[in-house]
């Protein structure tokens, strides 16, 4: 560094803020006093007035049959999730293959599982053991149109947790199909180029390159998906599978407490919902490294943020 | 002794009815650094693309290294080469692109690194230091752990060097590798490029960089609609150029 001169600075006192009076907004205070009359009317309908028997949902909500059917439910998302992204997986990369038979099969297997009612293929798939002859029922898996490696009876090998593991898990596939293909193709092609410069096998190169970076375009529509599954479980109560919404019917059916029991089975599907928000906050969080230029925020960060006033918030 | 890396003759290529490589006869020797110039539009990418066969070539023939590029040669036949062929042949020739594609999810580091270990099968530990060499040398020392996103062009495209660097290369191909810079950080990369050419390195890059051209050519070759217009030392095209086209294209660009 050289000698200089000072330099002067060029904003050497802060000036003082304007001081204005502020338009009038009637608007908006009798907007507000509407929800706020509205929503204590019926907080007080709900709290007070009315027949809903608050000791009845507390007495259910652990009760031993629930508590057994929100643990299948978990079990029955987190398998139906799973079958049904690997599916999406496979399905969108035939969508997207040159092999125009791989294509035209998913896209007649997307047609079918999209265009059809998800209650309407769990009860196809508790029924699919009509389809192969009685009495036995038997299923013939091995090679086609080679001989039957093994025979599973189909009545045994469909249980009623199997019936709605394939109906949720195949439904899903076909979503998942393009949610995945939407995610891939939304990766520019000079980053597959850049990469087969580089030697790398088609299989690498949508490994490591395209699907990490899908990820961030795949992970926000798969968080819906996962919720929707979540509340799809409710649908598997038609052919008798113990899930929640069974159960708690089940009970009302007893001790007639309906509301109640209905009430019971909510807070259960909210508590489930709520854990696959922060699931999906730590995901993407996860897939969104590098990908913006200021390190992202933390949660705390934000709400302190807010609380200083948010200026720096929502960057 | 003069080696020949890269060798066209009569290469042609169309997309569907257009004919952008009308006949492209050329030999690049190796340690040579050829500059291809000319007007957007007359072919000099796609000629780039076909040496790493990112573009397969309609007619004529291609050799890198005496092999030809996409196909084996047997009895009289040509045999289309598998995928995993390909690759391998992709492995020896560094690309470098005008949207530098570096990949944003991993740091500068781990671009780098990428090929060596998923392709060359190196481990990690003896990758990670000749990483940090390389990304040394391209004068980043201190953005090994940046990612792509966070760094400015300049650095991005010395990233990429870096990278196609890392699998050691007989031949690198710059597709104008400084034409998405703004104007203060196209020295830099240049200054790289110069390094490399300097150290040996076969090199063809696609530029509008005439003064890039006119230092570190070995060859200069004015393309324009598809064909050589003329090709020679910089000082013969760049300082006396023989047909109208390339003079008029020179006014433009030096203006």
């Amino acid at each position: 560094m050289t000698d200089q001169p000072e330099l002067t600075p060029l904003a050497p006192e802060r000036p003082d803020d304007i001081v204005a009076v502020p338009v009038r907004r009637p608007g908006r205070w009798i907007a507000a006093f509407i929800v706020v009359a509205c929503a204590a009317s019926f907080i007080r309908f709900v709290i007070a007035d009315s027949a809903m028997k608050w000791n009845v949902v507390g007495q259910y909500l652990f009760d031993p049959r629930v508590l057994d059917a929100v643990v299948r439910v978990i079990y029955l998302t987190a398998l139906s999730m799973l079958i049904g992204v690997i599916i999406g997986v496979i399905v969108a990369v035939m969508r997207l293959s040159p092999n125009p038979i791989l294509k035209s099969a998913s896209w007649i297997y997307i047609y079918l599982f999209r265009g059809t009612p998800l209650l309407v293929q769990i009860a196809f798939w508790y029924n699919i053991s009509a389809l192969f002859p009685a009495p036995q029922h038997l299923i013939d898996i091995g090679i086609p149109f080679g001989p039957a490696l093994i025979h599973p009876n189909a009545n045994v090998l469909i249980s009623v947790f199997v019936a709605a593991l394939l109906g949720l898990s195949f439904n899903e596939g076909a979503y998942m199909a393009e949610i995945v293909r939407a995610g891939i193709i939304s990766v520019p092609e000079g980053q597959s180029e850049a990469a087969a410069s580089l030697g790398m096998s088609r299989l690498q190169i949508m490994r490591r390159i395209v699907l990490p970076q899908a990820m961030r375009v795949i992970l926000p529509p798969t968080g819906n998906e996962f919720i929707s599954m979540l509340k799809n479980t409710s649908l598997a109560s038609t052919i008798a599978f113990a899930e929640i919404y069974f159960v708690t019917e089940d009970i009302a059916a007893v001790n007639f407490d309906v509301p109640q029991l209905l009430i019971v089975g909510c807070i259960w599907y909210l508590a489930l919902t709520s854990v696959a928000y922060v699931g999906q906050y730590f995901l993407e969080r996860k897939f969104g490294e590098g990908f913006s230029r200021a390190q992202q925020a933390t949660m705390k960060e934000r709400w302190l943020a807010l609380g200083r006033g948010g200026g720096g918030a929502f960057r | 002794m003069t080696e020949v890396m890269v060798r066209a003759e009569g290469v042609h290529k169309r997309f569907g009815t257009n004919e952008v490589l009308k006949g492209i006869t050329l030999t690049v020797n190796r340690g040579e650094v050829m500059c291809l110039l000319g007007p957007s539009g007359s072919g000099k990418s796609t000629f780039l693309r076909c040496i790493n066969h990112l573009e397969k070539i309609n007619s004529g023939r291609l050799t890198v290294d005496g092999e030809l590029v996409g196909y084996r040669e047997g009895s009289g036949k040509l045999y289309e080469l598998h995928e995993r062929e390909v690759s391998r042949k992709r492995q020896e020739i560094g690309m470098v692109f005008q949207q530098f594609n570096l990949f944003p999810h991993m740091t500068a580091l781990d671009n780098v690194m990428l090929a060596p270990v998923q392709v060359l099968k190196r481990s990690r530990d003896e990758t990670v230091q000749r990483a940090r060499e390389l990304l040394d040398r391209v004068g980043l020392g201190d953005k090994h752990d940046a990612y792509p996103l966070s760094l400015s062009g300049g650095q991005q495209q010395r990233v990429a060097i870096a990278r196609a660097l890392a699998m050691d290369p007989k031949l690198m191909l710059f597709d104008e590798p400084t034409s998405a810079l703004d104007p203060e950080l196209v020295g830099d990369v240049l200054d790289v490029m110069r390094d490399l050419a300097h150290s040996g390195m076969t090199m063809i890059v696609v530029t509008h960089e005439i003064g890039f051209a006119r230092e570190a050519a070995d060859t200069v070759v004015f393309m324009d609609g598809g064909v050589v217009v003329e090709s020679g030392p910089p000082a013969q095209v760049l300082g006396a150029p023989k047909h109208e086209r390339t003079r008029s294209f020179l006014s433009k660009v030096l203006q």
